[in-house]
């Protein structure tokens, strides 16, 4: 069982602080990445979901630190305590790319518009591989024929702003997959893209999913890909983890009454005009003034003064668990 | 004239192209084609989905029937109380009455709103345009739109940044509607808010377009929405529409290739609904250098002979009980057989 799992976060909490103010961007977090599938963290912006990649990545800016709890990174020669290494040791830069690689959100950003494509992909190799340097020339024109780019010698010496959108996402992503990463964290893949491009990308992750055994750690704001690509799911709100399972139950038999409200709020594509979605009532507080108690109960149906105080996490079963006090009384009613 | 069936705009051949310039003398090299040949009506009273992917031309179409782009050729036609206008033709000063007749809402909350002025005064300017005099009447309009969409009179004195997301696009709409207009444009109105707050604005748009009697425009690219909230749903590729028809037939008598991949493409929260997904090939092709023939051909799945060298027409076509605009070779074949 245990030889599975790939990365577990127990209790994580990353604080930002700025002028004397504290920002519980994650507050108490965990789950596990298994190899071979999909995590899903789905959640509003600001919830919290960037601020967990980074913390995995030890990527944070300067003026957070990781507060409390464990990043345990289960690799083949043993644990390694990601949260204890400094950012920038030896260790943490053995592990981040080679072991550990990421695909952000805005490739024209991720990318360095002064070097070409080929040479970035190569710096990875570089640094993880003892290929020589006719060896990486043949690994980074092999990642991006596998990434389905068409002419990938001319390709790989031409510079970011020659591609488009799809086509550099693709290259984040050879760049990540280049020394065959245990865990891909991919933190909103496809949100600057168009959906036929979407499509593509998606077909490529799950064939490294698939051939690599690469566990996935997803992060997005969009059920539909959620249902198309995860296994499990966690979803997040204001730095907890509301509602986490396999998608069967997040989505099949969502308990929470944020995650109701989510799902219920989206125009779903085939339930044709008139359908009804209903809306959360208000708007996500300020991360500097967070309410007391249940974080989501100034905008919960269900609130009443039990909520006021923080609730616990509850398994409901072995795979699904749920952060809220009413949910015995919600799950009668629903 | 209230007649369900009067288009309310018309547009006739509209071209939209950019010029591009380079080298030390700015010599003229190309043209986007961002718009490139479009003929639509809008009917009084519905709300027209205008849906594609980025860099298709649904952007600049919407400018162009607000005359903010001038067309490069081609007519949109006002239906102003029964008298034609032709707006491309206008002069700056001419337009102004039809300017007030027909607004947009932006995409970006963030970047539509000036930050140096309070909501009122970035709102009044509009209504002092068309002839408010009075400042108390400016404050009771606005804040009696405010109140129509759930928020409170007095944040019209306050500033931009004090606000969230989803209540900046609301005063978008405020902004839009304060002169009171018969048709708008929203440009991807919904597309920067978040899911729980997206529900929102998209129900509070459907109620005033019922309480204000509004004809809406809606661009977007997200087709779950459209399905949701729209009457009529054109698809543009490259410039130019490919399908247009009633929503329903649109879902349910997908006749387009592309319309087929892009609808395929969608991921659905419904873990019971697995669709065959069309994956296309490639890119969308640069509006620089459009491919010859139809647009799509290059990455269409059914593409044959002529669809390399024939620009397709887009036909007519009488399905069960509705018609259906679509613009391929491959049923223009079929219907001829």
């Amino acid at each position: 069982m245990n030889n599975k799992i790939a990365l577990s976060v127990k209790d994580l909490k990353t604080f930002f602080y700025t002028n004397k103010r504290c920002n519980k961007a994650v507050n108490g977090v965990s789950f596990t990445i298994k190899k071979g599938k999909t995590l899903g963290i789905v959640g509003e912006s600001g919830c919290g979901k960037s601020v967990t990649a980074s913390s995995i990545m030890q990527l944070l800016p300067r003026l957070s630190r990781i507060e409390e709890g464990s990043i345990t990174y289960h690799s083949e020669q043993g644990d390694i305590r990601i949260d204890q290494l400094d950012r920038n040791s030896k260790e943490m830069r053995a592990v981040r790319g080679e072991e550990i690689a990421m695909i952000f959100q805005d490739p024209m950003t991720a990318l360095n518009p002064v070097f070409t494509v080929g040479y970035q992909i190569d710096e990875a190799l570089k640094y993880h591989t003892r290929l020589d340097a006719k060896g990486r020339q043949r690994r980074v024109v092999e990642l991006l024929t596998d990434m389905g780019i068409p002419l990938p010698e001319k390709r790989s010496r031409e510079y970011p702003h020659q591609f488009s959108g799809g086509m550099r996402q693709r290259a984040m992503i050879a760049m990540a997959m280049s020394c065959n990463p245990k865990i891909l964290i991919a933190d909103e893949p496809t949100t600057a893209l168009d959906v036929t491009i979407q499509a593509q990308i998606f077909g490529l992750m799950n064939k490294l999913k698939e051939d690599n055994g690469t566990g996935i750690m997803l992060i997005t704001h969009d059920m539909g890909v959620i249902a198309e690509l995860a296994d499990e799911v966690a979803v997040m709100y204001m730095g907890i983890i509301v509602e986490a399972g396999t998608v069967d139950d997040v989505l099949r038999r969502p308990q929470h009454p944020y995650t109701l409200g989510l799902l219920d709020s989206i125009p779903v594509l085939g339930r044709g005009k008139y359908q009804e979605i209903k809306s959360i009532r208000g708007a996500t507080p300020d991360a500097y003034d967070r309410p007391k108690g249940c974080q989501f109960a100034p905008r919960c149906d269900f609130a009443t003064d039990v909520c006021k105080v923080t609730p616990q996490e509850e398994h409901l079963s072995e795979t699904h668990r749920v952060t809220c006090h009413r949910i015995r009384e919600i799950s009668q009613n629903v | 004239m209230s007649n369900a069936n009067t288009p309310i705009l018309r547009l006739r051949g509209v071209r939209t192209y950019f010029p591009i310039h380079a080298g030390v003398f700015k010599t003229l090299v190309g043209h986007v084609k961002a718009v490139d040949g479009i003929d639509l009506d809008v009917i009084r009273g519905e709300v027209l989905g205008l849906v594609g992917e980025s860099g298709c031309g649904k952007t600049t179409l919407g400018k162009s029937i607000l005359q903010l782009v001038r067309p490069t050729g081609g007519e949109v036609i006002y239906n102003d109380a029964g008298m034609q206008v032709e707006l491309c033709g206008l002069s700056n000063d001419a337009l102004a009455p039809y300017r007030k007749k027909l607004q947009i809402i932006f995409q970006d909350p963030h970047s539509s709103l000036n930050p140096a002025f309070t909501i009122f005064g970035s709102l009044e300017d509009p209504l002092k345009r068309y002839g408010i005099k009075s400042k108390a009447e400016r404050r009771k309009i606005i804040g009696d739109l405010l109140e129509a969409v759930n928020m409170q009179r007095d944040y019209m004195d306050r500033y931009p940044h004090e606000f969230s997301g989803g209540q900046r696009q609301r005063i978008g709409i405020v902004r839009a509607l304060c002169v009171d207009p018969e048709l708008v444009v929203c440009d991807e109105a919904v597309s920067a808010l978040d899911v729980s707050v997206q529900a929102q604005v998209l129900k509070l748009l459907m109620q005033l377009k019922i309480e204000r009697n509004l004809t809406y425009l809606f661009i977007t690219h997200d087709l779950a929405v459209t399905e949701y909230l729209c009457d009529r749903i054109a698809v543009m590729y490259l410039g130019r529409i490919v399908e247009l028809a009633e929503t329903s037939a649109i879902y349910a008598d997908t006749l387009h290739p592309y319309t087929q991949a892009l609808l395929s493409a969608i991921p659905v929260a419904d873990l019971d609904k697995k669709t065959n997904r069309i994956v296309l090939e490639g890119d969308v092709p640069s509006p620089v250098d459009p491919p010859s023939g139809c647009p799509f051909h290059p990455r269409c799945p059914k593409a044959f002979g002529r669809c390399s060298t024939e620009v397709p027409a887009l036909n007519k076509y009488h399905r069960q009980g509705h018609d259906h605009f679509v613009a391929c070779h491959l049923l223009e074949d079929n219907a001829a057989q």
